[in-house]
């Protein structure tokens, strides 16, 4: 049967309005036999953001059912040092790669494509083996700074472990996503009742990774795709678990995620890298939410082959519009980018203030696209 | 995003995007790939072979989820909101 799988994917299916509607109509039953409002509820991906947006779910969501978006765009939580680091090897004469996103997102001073537009070497790739095949071909440094969750640091570790040119090397700032929703869990101002966890993620950690958190903090996680129905049909389960009130972890994105996630993957990035404590932009000290380079990979190491001098940077303050930025209450799902005083006006997409105006995965980029929340009080219908 | 494999070289696939062909490594991926298969793309490597029993019962799960809500979606106190949000 391998091969034949046409009328399984057929992407109408999940995207069926009708099927949407009458997933609406389930979460609109669940709301309001749970009868407390608002119910928030957090996803902790950006591609869930974009879906909702895009194929406009928040407008179908019944008003007490609040999706908060959390800490799950890999770009909005790399922290200002990162950036920096990276800024200052590119003004330093070394030639950086990094995927297109990091590219615009602000430092303490400047971006990357701040630091190549006064002359510094900086390449956008696809692929962390795109960054490889360049190096291949220069007689120079190249040095691939390095962002997203497990599951990008798993191509970056891929690509270590098959053996790279000796001149290329890794700045790393990925991030592990399960330490951070414990951060989460526990802040007084929580309001979180449950996660929608990323399905990419958990294709290569397991859902089983979930459960010793569902123990300790009593808050049910589903795993969810990213077509409209998946996350409709992964909100539906997580309201019918706070219904019952017995928090588990329940996985509805079973065409790509088991329990135990993609071992030969879990294999190569544990081998490559180790979690250590650290900052997560706006979301402040993550322990063990930083993955480093291990130390039997030093020769691929950025942060070991090149003496990087922040000092210098300590010179400016950043902006006083960056002092308003409150792209951390909103990765907290404390606040929304409406809340924000410079959303739309100061900070843009074109002169983005914060990380989440940057990013495709971004949420105040993508309100800013798709218009948010629509305020359904207004609209006649 | 999911794409069905077209050609494989190596540990490198040509892998078909609905319409966009890609080069996607298959080093991590968990599962021998053979062309035909569907693979699940992240940053240009392979993470998952999608195994067509899962897409089914994906779409099971789903025809279960709506039959429970068919009943409500006709309850007139629900359609009123169901319909304020089309």
């Amino acid at each position: 049967m391998r091969g034949s799988a046409d009328d399984g994917l057929n992407e109408v299916k999940f995207r069926d309005p009708a099927r949407a509607r009458a997933l609406a109509g389930a979460l609109t039953r669940l709301t309001r036999a749970i009868d407390r409002r608002p119910i928030s509820v957090m996803h902790v991906c950006g591609s869930h953001e974009q879906a909702i947006a895009k194929f406009g779910l928040r407008a179908s969501f019944p008003r007490a059912l609040d999706v908060i978006m959390g800490p799950g765009c890999p770009v909005c939580i790399t922290d200002v040092p990162e950036v920096d680091e990276a800024v200052v090897l590119a003004r330093q004469g070394v030639r950086v790669a990094t995927y297109g996103d990091m590219l615009r997102v602000p430092g303490t001073v400047a971006s990357l494509a701040d630091a190549r537009a006064e002359g510094a070497k900086v390449d956008v790739v696809y692929s962390v083996s795109q960054a490889v095949e360049l190096a291949r071909g220069l007689d120079e440094e190249l040095v691939f700074f390095a962002s997203g969750f497990e599951t990008t640091a798993v191509a970056t570790a891929a690509v270590i472990l098959a053996d790279p040119p000796t001149n290329f090397s890794v700045l790393s700032a990925h991030k592990y996503i399960p330490p951070v929703m414990e951060i989460v869990a526990e802040m007084p101002s929580s309001r979180v009742e449950g996660f929608l966890a990323a399905g990419h993620a958990a294709t290569i950690t397991g859902w089983g990774v979930f459960e010793p958190f569902v123990a300790r903090h009593g808050v049910p996680v589903v795993v969810a795709g990213f077509e409209p129905l998946d996350i409709l049909a992964g909100l539906v389960q997580l309201l019918e678990i706070i219904l019952e009130g017995t928090p588990r972890v329940v996985n509805a994105y079973p065409r790509c995620v088991t329990r135990e996630g993609n071992l030969a993957a879990q294999q190569k990035l544990w081998k490559v890298f180790r979690p250590v404590g650290g900052r997560w932009r706006g979301i402040a000290h993550v322990p063990n939410g930083n993955l480093r380079l291990k130390d039997e990979w030093a020769a691929y190491d950025a942060r070991k082959r090149f003496a990087i001098d922040l000092s210098g940077l300590w010179d400016y303050a950043p902006s006083a519009l960056t002092s308003q930025c409150i792209c951390g209450d909103i990765m907290a799902g404390i606040s929304s980018p409406s809340d924000c005083e410079l959303f739309g006006r100061d900070c843009v997409p074109e002169s983005p203030v914060g990380a989440c105006m940057v990013s495709s995965e971004g949420t105040c980029k993508i309100w800013h696209q798709y218009g948010g929340h629509p305020d359904l009080t207004t609209v006649s219908v | 995003m999911p794409g069905r494999v077209v050609s494989i070289e190596g540990l490198r696939a040509n892998v078909d995007f609905f319409g966009v062909r890609r080069t996607v490594r298959l080093d991590v991926v968990d599962e021998p790939i053979a062309v035909g298969d569907y693979i699940l793309n992240h940053v240009g490597f392979a993470i998952r072979r999608i195994p067509e029993s899962e897409i089914r019962e994906t779409l099971a799960l789903y025809e279960q989820l709506l039959r429970e809500a068919e009943t409500d979606i006709m309850a007139a106190d629900v359609r009123s909101e169901i319909e304020a949000g089309d």
